[in-house]
């Protein structure tokens, strides 16, 4: 196969560089093929990566480059461990991640069990149940942020019948206890399609001999609940936290459509400080010392994420 | 048909065993990941860098260690 490939591709080229490739090994002629998507990988990962974890350790401002640049060892890291606005930001972010996690996998875990009962039309209903995941976060943040608009949102507008509270006094965006839950909502709304996909997939890889078994021994329901289908849904939930755990840790373009990380820095998630540093204060060598910090955190959960699927594989 | 299954004996040692190792590299990580995000004490939060990459470089390890 790769001989007719080195053949063709020989054949197309002009001849003393098709001379070269007839020559070629199978090894050489697949190297020859990967090597651009290498080399790329090379240049707009691995090296930014690098680069980062050397500027970290330095004093370099990207609005400056002509300062000379100073190494200050692990000072940045000391500053950033040692920073209390950071921690708030940290704290922002777990209060964040914690609730986007427990609403998307409570939702998501009962729609993936309701969809599974097969009833009349549940495939329209599916398809409905998983538009919002398609969307780009832009235009989500976008329509969302008309929704919750005092004045004329259709948010506050339903909110207001069912309470009686005025709508213009449902300041979802820019009130100070309000703003961090009318991001959870809008998260929870995009994202619990994705962790009903993952569970539908956990419960549809259960095998049906084992509910008619229960059935044999008069199990109730209740009882085929709590010790077939969860337990067996267990490690594709696992894998439904993880990774929607890494993805809200790294949130970013939900947060600064809709608040910016006001008002004051009550959404300041991390990643929006991380901002903050890079772009406003043109703080480059902290921002990249934070980013390094931010990377470790998600590289670890990515480690668990990958022994969770191993483990869901071995099944 | 019966077959003799001759298990051939490992000389790595027993608890440096691949899954075992990794389960302790995966609570040091959660640990460090949980130090990042508390509000209790900032010592806490201080140490959870050098707790997760602990965590982080002994999964690389011993990820390659014989099952």
């Amino acid at each position: 196969m790769l001989n007719r490939t080195a053949d063709n591709v020989a054949r197309a080229t002009p001849e003393p560089l098709a001379r070269k490739i007839r020559g070629i090994s199978d090894k050489g002629l697949a190297w020859l093929f990967i090597s651009p998507t290498i080399l790329l990988l090379l240049a707009i990962n691995i090296f930014p990566l690098f680069w980062a974890i050397y500027l970290s350790f330095t004093n370099y401002r990207a609005n400056r480059p002509n300062e000379v640049v100073k190494n200050l060892g692990l000072s940045n890291y000391q500053r950033i461990l040692g920073d209390q606005d950071i921690w708030i930001a940290m704290q922002t972010t777990a209060h964040f991640v914690f609730w986007t996690i427990l609403l998307q996998t409570v939702i998501g875990f009962t729609l993936a069990w309701l969809i599974d009962r097969k009833f009349r039309g549940h495939a329209f209903w599916t398809t409905i149940i998983l538009v919002p995941m398609m969307l780009s976060p832009a235009v989500v943040g976008n329509f969302w942020r008309f929704l919750y608009e005092p004045q004329i949102g259709l948010f506050s507008y339903v909110i207001s019948f069912v309470t009686g509270i005025p709508p213009t006094n449902v300041q979802m965006l820019s009130n100070v206890e309000l703003a961090p839950w009318a991001i959870i909502i809008v998260d929870t709304w995009m994202w619990t399609p994705y962790v009903m996909l993952i569970c539908l997939a956990g419960l549809r890889s259960i095998p049906e001999y084992i509910y008619e078994a229960a059935e044999v021994d008069r199990a109730s329901n209740w009882r085929q609940f709590w010790s077939i289908t969860l337990p067996m849904a267990l490690p594709f939930i696992m894998l439904a936290v993880l990774f929607r755990g890494i993805e809200n840790f790294k949130m970013f373009d939900m947060v600064n459509l809709l608040t910016g990380g006001g008002p004051g820095s009550t959404t300041e998630v991390a990643s929006i400080t991380l901002k903050r540093q890079a772009f406003e204060s043109w703080r480059t060598g902290y921002s990249s010392a934070f980013a390094i910090i931010l990377f470790v955190a998600v590289f670890g959960l990515a480690n668990i994420y990958v022994k969770a699927l191993n483990k869901v594989k071995q099944r | 048909m019966s077959r003799t299954v001759v298990s051939k004996r490992s000389s790595w040692p027993r608890w440096a065993r691949r899954g075992l190792m990794e389960n302790i590299a995966t609570a040091i990580i959660a640990i460090g990941f949980l130090m990042l995000f508390q509000h209790f004490a900032l010592s806490l939060y201080t140490y959870s860098f050098i707790t997760m990459l602990a965590g982080t470089v002994m999964f690389i390890i011993v990820s390659k260690f014989p099952e």
